[in-house]
């Protein structure tokens, strides 16, 4: 079991947590995610590690409550055992040194990619960052991705905050201001991906995107995250989740995303009117984890010191 | 031993395994096969006729002395026939129920040749069941540490019988696993119904008890590599047995509907993640109640599909398959467990293309007959298309279960580890030796999807190789 060590809301809705995974830790790259399951009865969902400290053996998730599972995530506090962490996963984004770099965030989008925008950025990149919510309150890691970017435009669908209101029309407003972007990165709903896909293909403009398959198991067993690449078939999981924008069948993703909304609204309605049979879960795997230490992972005893 | 004479034993019927009646079983993830009686497991064990040269064991890919191990059941010593067993099948419990013993055991058994085989699968299974359930279980190793380690990674039937072997000759060993649970397609894979996950678990804990650490939540290649195995994390060899666990797809229009799915995705959101007793369990799957569920295959994987969409309640469950029912790979018993629980089959048929409805979900399947053509290289009939013989067959879930190939996850993270042109990892037969030293593989990652007791058997191997070559003066010494 994996522990939380510290976490804290960034917005409603919005959780920043980080979690003892050591071995995860130590070999995380920007791009890549864990699958985590919450309790022993829970799902296994992808999240993007946001950062990572491999001398302290922790990784930060940040999630952004939108259903059952990550509402329920949002729901632990510090010193929680979380059951199962497993990564990092997929290919790390490519940290070339690039002249200039647009990097994009909608939503909980910018959390995913804001290792990316600081690996570029650290690799000697100009990186303009463009981040987006639906309104000011909304807003997530502005100051990170100040630090992270030479300039960084903050967009409100709703006009709460002075600017452009959608990503897509400030990424206008660079496209005609900056004299060269060697690649766009956007990470965010399919909707603006594709929205920002369609901008920069006429261009030319080397874009791509990170994408939010449904997955399982995270390492090409299920096929269940394939995803559509002009005539290819792709595993999100272990091809991806960076694609070229360009080729993407956003049709397909949706579809396959939407494939269980049924199935989520009941889940969800569920926890809240009940949060307590899922918050038993938790309570007894805290206890599992008091009674039984050593069954949390542990950075200062090398991991196989269990076996004999 | 046994005194009738070889006419009275050939005069005694094979006995018939006691199965929950087929409309009971069908809503049901209960196992379906109950178990012999004592008094049946001895009947049968009557019928063995004790031959001099047993076919039965050459049947067998790991040699089980089926003669000595049903004859100590004829005798009633029911934990010595176990402990026979276990001299040459260390997962017995899980063999009896799924090897394919038509083409093995059974299918060599000489009292084949006019009447039944021997029930050796059913035997096989008896006497593991009776040692388990009589809380006898596998003691620690009473040999001295050797001080060396192993890290086995994958905890199918190869990893943990390689793991078995290694831990009661005195190394510490480590099994590291991907998903949250180990047992390889034991688990996620295989359904309840064929093969309860308590004996899996309780194999795995048997070997916990010889000492053996499990590391679930580690992908190697991704976690860690195996390079780091043998450096920093300080072990002297390494086992791949990952497996075959690649999904394959037809390749034709409207494969990527919702609603289509690989057979490794279906069973795996149902048994590992129990998707059938949603919403107490998270993890959803496609409601398969007033629907109708196709399943493409005519494999052990293809029957575990349909039957299970049949125990998820779906209306008609249908398996289309492009050869004749007597081509089929599934397991007989599986052929026969399918039909009587009303499956319908669709043989000589293949899918052309998947249709859809404006939301993107399946809404049927269009297929075409097929008839048999001249042989292959390998001497099989090739299969043909029929030409205008295309016809439409609703359905609003279908699940491809066509075969699975080797997942590159290792061999891409591991250099100048050499594969063959599919891209399974090459090893040698019988050393399992693989082009990197102290690196050892077997299983479905080297031979292709095969089965669990080829695994099991190449895992046996693996652990006598690994043994020796750590023995030996010039073998890896300390991290
Ligand atoms: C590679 C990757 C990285 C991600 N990183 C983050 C992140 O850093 N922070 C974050 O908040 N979210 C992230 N997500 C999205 C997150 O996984 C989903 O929000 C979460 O699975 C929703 O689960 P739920 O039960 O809360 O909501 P649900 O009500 O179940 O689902 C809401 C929506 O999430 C999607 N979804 C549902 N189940 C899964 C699943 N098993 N796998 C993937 N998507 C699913 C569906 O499109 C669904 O419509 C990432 C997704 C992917 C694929
Ligand atoms: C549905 C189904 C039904 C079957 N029915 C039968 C049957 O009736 N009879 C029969 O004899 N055979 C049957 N088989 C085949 C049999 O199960 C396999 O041949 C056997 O399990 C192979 O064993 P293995 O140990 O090589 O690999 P697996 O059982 O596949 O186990 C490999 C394990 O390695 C793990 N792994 C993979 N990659 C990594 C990694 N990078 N790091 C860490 N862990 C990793 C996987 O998660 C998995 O747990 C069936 C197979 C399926 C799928
Ligand atoms: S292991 Fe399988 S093939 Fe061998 S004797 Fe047992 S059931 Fe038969
Ligand atoms: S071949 Fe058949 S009859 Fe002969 S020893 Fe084996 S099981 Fe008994
Ligand atoms: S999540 Fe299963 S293959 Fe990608």
């Amino acid at each position: 079991m994996f522990l939380i060590e510290r976490c804290e809301w960034l917005a409603p809705d919005i959780k920043r947590f980080q979690i003892r995974a050591p071995r995860v830790a130590q070999k995380f790259q920007p791009g890549q995610f864990v699958i985590v399951r919450v309790h022993d009865h829970g799902e296994r969902i992808p999240l993007t590690i946001a950062d990572a400290d491999p001398v302290a053996g922790t990784i930060t998730l940040i999630v952004q409550g939108v259903g059952k599972t990550t509402k329920l995530m949002n729901r632990l506090a510090d010193g929680q055992p979380i059951r199962d962490v497993v990564g990092p996963l997929g290919n790390p984004s490519q940290l070339h040194r690039y002249g200039t770099v647009v990097v994009i965030g909608g939503g909980v989008g910018t959390a995913i990619a804001y290792p990316t925008a600081l690996g570029l950025l650290r690799a000697g990149t100009r990186v303009v960052a463009i981040i987006g919510a639906r309104t000011a309150s909304l807003l997530i890691m502005e100051d990170e991705m100040r630090a992270a970017s030479q300039l960084l435009i903050v967009t409100t669908d709703d006009g709460s905050r002075p600017g452009p209101r959608l990503v897509t029309d400030a990424l206008y407003e660079v496209m005609k201001s900056e004299p060269k972007i060697d690649l766009v990165l956007a990470v965010g709903p399919i909707g603006m991906m594709r929205a920002v896909a369609d901008m920069t293909r006429p261009h030319g403009i080397l874009t791509r995107v990170s994408l939010n398959a449904i997955m399982v198991d995270g390492t090409g067993m299920c096929g269940g995250c394939r995803v559509v690449m002009g005539h290819q078939t792709r595993f999100a999981c272990v091809d991806g989740p960076e694609f070229d924008a360009h080729q993407v069948d956003y049709d397909l993703l949706a579809q396959r995303n939407r494939a269980y909304r049924e199935m989520e609204q009941e889940s969800l309605r569920r926890f809240e009117q009940h949060p307590d049979w899922d918050m038993q879960w938790v309570a007894e795997q805290c206890r599992l984890a008091e009674r039984h230490p050593e069954i949390l992972v542990n950075p200062n005893t090398p991991p196989n010191s269990e076996a004999h | 031993m046994n005194d009738l004479s070889p006419k009275a034993r050939m005069s005694l019927p094979r006995q018939s395994m006691p199965a929950q009646p087929a409309d009971e079983r069908s809503h049901n993830f209960s196992e379906v096969n109950l178990g012999l009686s004592v008094l049946q497991a001895h009947q049968e064990a009557l019928r063995c006729l004790e031959c001099t040269h047993p076919r039965c064991t050459q049947g067998c890919p790991v040699g089980v002395k089926v003669k000595d191990f049903v004859a100590l059941i004829a005798a009633g010593d029911l934990l010595a026939a176990a402990a026979k067993l276990r001299e040459d099948n260390v997962l017995p419990a899980i063999t009896g129920r799924v090897c394919p013993q038509e083409h093995q055991c059974e299918g060599a058994c000489i009292l084949g040749k006019r009447l039944a085989p021997l029930g050796i699968g059913y035997l096989e299974r008896f006497v593991s069941d009776y040692e388990r359930e009589h809380g006898v279980h596998t003691q620690a190793a009473k040999v001295p540490t050797t001080g060396k380690r192993v890290a086995i990674v994958g905890s199918g039937p190869a990893g943990l019988s390689a793991a078995g072997d290694l831990a009661q000759r005195g190394h510490a060993v480590t099994v590291f696993e991907a998903l949250h649970e180990p047992g390889g397609v034991l688990i996620y894979g295989i359904p309840e119904f064929r093969l309860p996950k308590e004996i899996v678990r309780a194999e795995i804990e048997n070997l916990r008890r010889l000492g053996v650490a499990f590391e679930t939540n580690v992908v190697i290649g991704k976690t860690v590599t195996i390079d780091e195995l043998l450096g920093t994390e300080g072990y002297q060899a390494v086992f791949i047995a990952t497996g075959a666990g690649l999904p394959k797809f037809l390749g034709v229009a409207g494969e990527h509907l919702a609603g289509v799915y690989s057979a490794n995705e279906f069973l795996t959101r149902i048994n590992l993640m129990r998707a059938d007793q949603f919403p107490d369990y998270d993890e959803p799957v496609f409601d398969c109640r007033r629907r109708t569920v196709a399943v493409v295959g005519g494999g052990n994987t293809a029957m575990d599909a349909v039957r299970t969409a049949l125990r998820l309640g779906a209306a008609r469950a249908l398996l289309i398959y492009r050869r004749s029912e007597v081509e089929m790979p599934a397991r007989r018993e599986e052929i026969q467990h399918a039909r009587e629980e009303g499956v319908e089959f669709l043989t000589e048929t293949v899918p052309k293309a998947f249709v859809g409805n404006e939301q993107g979900l399946l809404r049927s399947i269009q297929c075409i007959r097929t008839e048999p053509g001249p042989p292959d290289r390998s001497g099989r009939r090739r299969v043909q298309p029929i030409a205008d013989s295309e016809f439409e067959v609703p359905a609003e879930i279908a699940v491809m279960a066509l075969g699975t190939g080797a997942n590159p996850l290792i061999q891409a993270s591991t250099p100048e580890l050499a594969t063959d042109a599919r891209g399974y990892i090459a090893a040698d037969p019988e050393t399992l030796t693989t082009s990197r030293p102290h690196v050892f593989a077997g299983g479905d990652i080297v031979t292709g999807g095969a089965t669990v007791i080829s695994a099991m058997g190449a895992g046996r191997r693996a652990a006598a190789a690994i043994h020796a070559h750590l023995l030996m003066p010039d073998s890896k010494s300390d991290g």
